[in-house]
């Protein structure tokens, strides 16, 4: 006999990425409730963004990215949709009808030549030299998540001494904006 | 200019809006210039408890005997964590509560001030929703606001947090606007099927084995809902089997009934459950406690979903058909739908489903809630059997705390009406019972009210005796003593070698004099012959009264599905235990 008061965990659906999208009254304590709902329930978060999009309305946007099984993000999204201060809840599939960005402050300490290899390799990616010294570069990239995650691996040899994330930030292709159903 | 009100008068003004006549509550420094403004509105009478765990489950008897939300008035700090275990109970089992609490001035919050936590913090997750009120402007709406959420929807807790210069400023007062919802417009599709009530009938129509599992959903919708079901089941001819919280809904000693299902329900209820062909769930959530293991979890079925709360869906069981919506608009939508479609439905179906009731009626006659009784001993299901047939005449509410004796009120209480039954179903809380009483009988003055308790649980919330003393509020506290922790020793006795770790109260207080010390009746009963004796002496009594019923030490409570198995492999009594026991024995020799 099995010596539990409750039954074991069975095997699992295959766990997907997703990004789920939160519009929330700007009030004290809204990101609390997201957030501690994603904690309490044990949901993964991979990264938040969130800042107020409309001011006038007093509107957040939030854009977590998170994963899961089918079931498990079904779950997310009902159980946010039920939050009091959630005005609607949106998953952005990982397709291609989807854009997906983030940013990164990447600061490089180094010798000029490790510099220049550095800006090589920034180069592949929409980037900004925000700040320059005879010692240090920082820039300013956008891309999507995995590219941002191999440039920083490929700068760490040549200096990288501080890296700062924004998180993703999605939104849907074309004329359509994300409707309630 | 529009006259100005203190926080402390509009937090009564919004009360009375809402009709709200009992609060329970204890004060303290930081809820005083409420308190102080009580004096003025004669129309709402508080109930000062012990404790503020037992204002919280007072105020939940109060919800689920009324209907109405119940009200708990608490100070900052301790006061609010103290509440914290009964708001979580109310979360858990959908009971429609707002818990005001004092807090520190807003200019000394965040200074860890006297009595200072962080309730709104603390409580956000065991409440719907809360506030923390920072304008007193805002105040009426918030507290409008808080009843429409506890009622709405899944009931449950909301909290408002008031500082004590928000309740001594003045500020406008919004009188409250009730909007008139039309509800036949609600909502019943889920991922936007909008046919479902269609699906429904044609699932119904074409099932050879069905079964309705109804739970504390159709409580929860209210009165109508419960004749809805009754017309449904009757109209259909389908078995249907109840959760905890389910019970009442439809008359347990009706012979549609199979009785509860779950962890300890009856061997038919479950064995239905396994084998159907067509589950229909109306209200209830799929709790580990009913599933068991889940992915043998009634294997055969198509399931039906009808919830209020859309996350309850596909949450541990996924379903061939949802159906969003309040309970009472969904079945009198399929009922009408089935009259129209199928006139004949009744008779025509009868056929179809005889040998599936021929299979059920097999099932019952294992008699899985049998006992062997003694002469010698008490046991506890014969007690609550005794308590039913001389209870059963009145209008009669029970409330229970956790553990053995709950599931045996469970199994041979017979509940006929909704709101008679009180029980901590998805917190389990042990102390859940007595106060829940106290709450059940100032919501009805002049009925019965029975806790049916265990000595341990009875023991954590023991001291609100002095509470319906002093209102006088004639509750009984019908204790079955074993002197054990009786589940915790059940779980011990199977799966932990008998080593009964802890689970012994060995110096128990003698519930007599404690009965008499708190200024109420004490009575004891020993032998099973003196039971109806002391049981009616019990009910002649006009004060609250302490039952100290002397049961069998060793009983333990069957049926029951071990952990980690599906419906059809239930352990029905001692017998079975042993079997499993000694098969086990030999792989490990």
């Amino acid at each position: 006999m099995i010596k539990s008061a409750y039954s074991f965990a069975t095997q699992k659906e295959k766990i997907k990425q997703h990004i789920i999208v939160v519009w929330v009254d700007n009030e004290t304590g809204v990101l609390a409730r997201v957030v501690g709902l994603f904690s309490g329930r044990g949901y993964n978060i991979d990264s938040l963004a969130v800042a107020e999009v409309d001011k006038k309305k007093n509107i957040s946007r939030i854009t977590i990215a998170t994963s899961g099984t089918p079931q498990v993000l079904q779950q997310i999204k009902l159980q946010l949709g039920k939050l009091v201060p959630v005005h609607k809840v949106a998953d952005f599939p990982s397709n291609k009808k989807t854009l997906m960005r983030e940013m990164a402050l990447l600061k490089i300490v180094a010798s000029k030549t490790q510099l220049e290899k550095a800006k090589n390799l920034c180069k592949k990616y929409k980037y900004i030299i925000l700040d320059k010294t005879e010692k240090s570069f920082v820039f300013e990239i956008s891309a999507l998540k995995k590219e941002i995650d191999d440039l920083i691996k490929k700068l760490q040899p040549l200096g990288l001494a501080s890296a700062s994330r924004t998180g993703v930030v999605a939104m849907t292709k074309g004329s359509e904006i994300y409707q309630q159903d | 200019m529009a006259n100005l009100f203190t926080g402390a008068e509009i937090v009564f003004k919004v009360l009375e809006d809402h009709g709200v006549e009992h609060i329970f509550g204890y004060p303290g420094g930081a809820v005083l210039p409420i308190y102080d403004e009580l004096k003025n509105h004669t129309k709402i009478k508080h109930i000062l408890v012990r404790h503020e765990q037992g204002a919280g489950h007072a105020a939940e008897g109060y919800a689920r005997s009324s209907g109405k939300p119940g009200v708990l008035l608490v100070t900052s700090g301790p006061g609010a964590t103290n509440a914290v275990t009964a708001l979580t109970d109310a979360y858990m089992d959908s009971i429609p509560l707002v818990c005001i609490t004092g807090q520190v001035p807003t200019h000394l919050i965040g200074t860890d001030a006297f009595q200072e936590c962080d309730t709104t913090g603390i409580t956000r997750p065991c409440t719907k929703h809360n506030w923390l009120v920072k304008d007193v402007n805002k105040l009426s709406s918030i507290l409008n606001k808080a009843f429409e959420v506890a009622t709405t929807g899944r009931p449950g807790p909301v909290l408002v947090d008031i500082p004590k210069d928000i309740q001594f400023k003045k500020g406008k007062y919004i009188k409250f606007k009730e909007v008139k919802k039309n509800e036949n417009k609600s909502n019943i599709t889920f991922n936007g099927i909008d046919n479902s009530i269609e699906q429904a009938i044609e699932l119904i129509k074409k099932s050879s084995k069905p079964i309705f599992y109804t739970g504390g959903g159709v409580i929860n919708s209210g009165p109508k809902a419960t004749e809805l079901l009754r017309e449904l089941v009757s109209l259909t001819g389908f078995p249907i089997t109840s959760t905890l919280q389910g019970l009442g809904a439809f008359p347990g000693d009706d012979n549609q009934f199979l009785g509860m299902l779950g962890m300890h329900g009856t061997y038919e209820a479950n064995n239905a459950m396994h084998d159907c062909d067509l589950m229909i769930n109306i209200g209830a959530r799929f709790d580990d406690r009913i599933t068991g293991k889940i992915d043998e979890f009634s294997p055969k079925s198509k399931k039906i979903h009808i919830d209020i709360d859309p996350s309850s869906i596909n949450k541990n069981v996924s379903v061939d058909l949802a159906i969003v919506g309040d309970v009472k608009f969904v079945l009198k939508k399929l009922i009408s739908s089935i009259k129209e479609k199928y006139p004949n439905f009744a008779d025509s179906n009868k056929q179809g489903i005889s040998s599936w009731w021929k299979q059920i009626e097999l099932w019952r006659k294992k008699n899985s809630l049998g006992f062997s009784n003694s002469k010698e001993v008490i046991k506890p299901q014969y007690a609550v059997q005794r308590l039913y047939e001389l209870t059963k005449a009145q209008d009669t509410f029970i409330t229970t705390e956790v553990g053995q004796h709950q599931m045996w009120a469970a199994q041979h209480y017979k509940f006929n009406k909704p709101n008679r039954w009180m029980t901590s179903g998805g917190l389990g809380t042990m102390g859940y019972g007595l106060p829940a009483a106290i709450g059940v009988q100032v919501a009805n003055p002049d009925k019965l009210v029975i806790d049916i308790a265990g000595e341990a649980s009875v023991l954590m919330t023991m001291q609100e005796m002095s509470t319906a003393v002093q209102y006088k509020l004639p509750i009984k506290i019908f204790i079955l003593n074993n002197e054990y922790m009786g589940m915790v020793r059940q779980w011990q006795e199977l799966l932990h070698d008998k080593n009964y770790s802890e689970s012994y109260t060995a110096a128990l207080p003698d519930f007599v004099k404690l009965a008499e010390a708190y200024g109420c009746v004490g009575i004891r009963a020993n032998k099973p012959d003196e039971l109806d004796k002391k049981i009616s002496e019990m009910l002649a009594s006009n004060k609250p009264v302490i039952f100290d019923c002397v049961v069998d030490k060793t009983e333990n409570c069957y049926p029951m599905i071990p952990s980690g198995k599906p419906h059809n492999q239930m352990l029905l009594g001692k017998q079975d235990e042993d079997d499993k026991i000694s098969e086990e024995g030999k792989v490990l020799v």
